[in-house]
């Protein structure tokens, strides 16, 4: 019960975020401080640390133990039709006019373990749009990708997915689209072989394709206003004239540099359009 | 650094709503610190809180936003689903990560962030609840220099979590109804 005694102060975490910086290349130093600071205080104390100095010099020296540590930094929670509403939307609004062109290229950004990126491919394929598609769902973290691929959930969760689905306006038995086991639902090839998943991340790299739409759900909440500022300008370039950015439902383009370019397609929903050069 | 307005945290479970509705209208315009309120509640349910605490007083109250900034004279309601962090230059941050004592929005998360950021410019107010939420963060606010009250458990409608919080953190006022409106209303700068 004593654990909470020891705290990591700022300088520490500073420090910290230096050394991931310098050693390995990763820069959280434009994420939010709080955020940043409480996940690495878990880290610390799940971990046992018996001090600072101790933390430091494995996450300085371990690079097996910087896997743990990243996908501990990083928030990677997630749902299949996460904000049933933001999904209908998708459904009404995006892919209808999406349906117009020839190949539909959507980036899914921040994708963690894949769970969104499997919900806009059965949408996809109930409008029958699918075929055509291509979704490339990126994040930072290697290990999220890893079980992305597999497409493999719990099982204990279908229900409150199954549930999220039909509110977002989905007509069809959810279960059609996994063969359950005993403790996993995994999800079909057709889906699956849509989404291309792989390492991209949003502070160092940049733009590979242009898309018709963007996903980046509840990744920009994490960065400073400096750094969401750079990341909707990779948005922003990475996008098709008239194509679509969507981002999560605490997020927004308002008072950000790149809110010229886009008009609001869904307010509450936090679809945008980009209209301007 | 940009000095912040010293901050109260107010974070209620089960049974505090009431509470609130009876302290709230008893706060006049020129009250002088910025208040976070924190309430466990469904997570789909909508911005009606925000709205709800509005009707009872004259402060301005508002569901916090990415990146607000803390300002004497308002009140800021953790949205439903997220956590709620203030940042060293007073700026409010969401987070979607795991619940904690099964909440999110959690009492914990924001006191602990609270202390952090605010260090000894900072009260923090727990009241009627069922669940462990808000205990080790008082603790936490303590350590750090921060004034730590909690609703008397006899006047609590559910009297688990000021009990816990008395029990496990140390606690500078244990306040009935009648002496917390008091004491939140005289609060200085
Ligand atoms: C809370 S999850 C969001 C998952 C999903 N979009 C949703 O809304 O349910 C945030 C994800 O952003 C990823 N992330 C954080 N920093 C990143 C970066 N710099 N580049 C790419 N992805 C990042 C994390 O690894 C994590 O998987």
């Amino acid at each position: 019960m004593k654990d909470h005694l020891r705290h990591l102060k700022d300088e520490d975490v500073l420090l910290l975020l230096n050394d991931l910086l310098e050693q390995y290349g990763y820069d959280f130093t434009d994420y939010s401080f709080a955020s940043v600071k409480r996940r690495l205080q878990r880290v610390y104390i799940a971990d046992r640390f018996p001090s600072f100095a101790e933390f430091r010099y494995r996450v300085k020296t371990d690079p097996g133990y910087l896997v743990h540590l990243m996908e501990q930094i990083t928030v990677n929670v997630t749902e299949m039709f996460r904000d049933p509403g933001f999904f209908q939307e998708l459904r009404r609004q995006v892919l209808p006019i999406l349906a117009t062109y020839p190949l539909i290229r959507i980036w899914h950004a921040g994708c963690s373990s894949g769970e969104e990126a499997y919900s806009v491919a059965i949408l996809l394929h109930e409008l029958n749009l699918l075929h055509k598609s291509i979704i490339y769902a990126t994040d930072i973290n290697e290990s999220v990708l890893e079980t992305a691929r597999k497409g493999i959930f719990p099982l204990q969760y279908m229900q409150q997915y199954s549930q999220n689905y039909l509110l977002s306006g989905g007509k069809e038995e959810f279960s059609r689209y996994y063969a359950a086991n005993y403790e996993h639902a995994k999800f079909s090839d057709t889906l699956r072989e849509k989404i291309i998943f792989a390492v991209h991340n949003l502070v160092t790299d940049r733009s590979f394709n242009e898309f018709q739409l963007i996903i980046c759900r509840n990744v920009l909440i994490y960065f400073n206003k400096d750094l969401q500022d750079k990341v909707l300008h990779l948005f922003s370039d990475s996008l098709e004239q008239l194509g679509f950015l969507a981002l999560g439902a605490k997020e927004t383009l308002r008072f950000t540099t790149v809110a010229p370019l886009f008009k609001p397609v869904a307010q509450k929903e936090k679809i945008w359009r980009k209209m301007t050069q | 650094m940009k000095s912040l307005p010293t901050l109260l945290v107010i974070g209620g479970s089960a049974g505090s709503l009431e509470v609130l509705m009876q302290l709230l209208p008893e706060l006049k315009m020129d009250w002088p610190l910025a208040m976070i309120i924190v309430l466990h509640r469904k997570a789909d349910s909508e911005t009606l809180l925000s709205d709800l605490l509005s009707t009872k007083t004259c402060l301005c109250v508002k569901e916090a936003e990415e990146k607000d900034i803390l300002l004497a004279g308002c009140i800021y309601v953790a949205p439903a689903d997220y956590h709620l962090l203030i940042e060293p230059d007073g700026s409010l941050t969401l987070d979607a990560s795991e619940k904690v004592h099964y909440s999110r929005p959690s009492i914990d998360v924001t006191f602990i962030s609270a202390a952090e950021a605010c260090g000894d410019r900072l009260y923090c107010l727990l009241l009627s609840g069922a669940n462990m939420d808000g205990a080790e963060g008082l603790q936490i606010v303590h350590e750090l220099g921060g004034f730590t009250a909690v609703q008397d458990p006899e006047t609590a409608e559910a009297s688990f979590m000021p009990k816990c919080a008395i029990s496990t953190a140390k606690v500078d006022k244990v306040l009935n109804i009648r002496e917390m409106i008091d004491f939140v209303r005289d609060l200085k700068e």
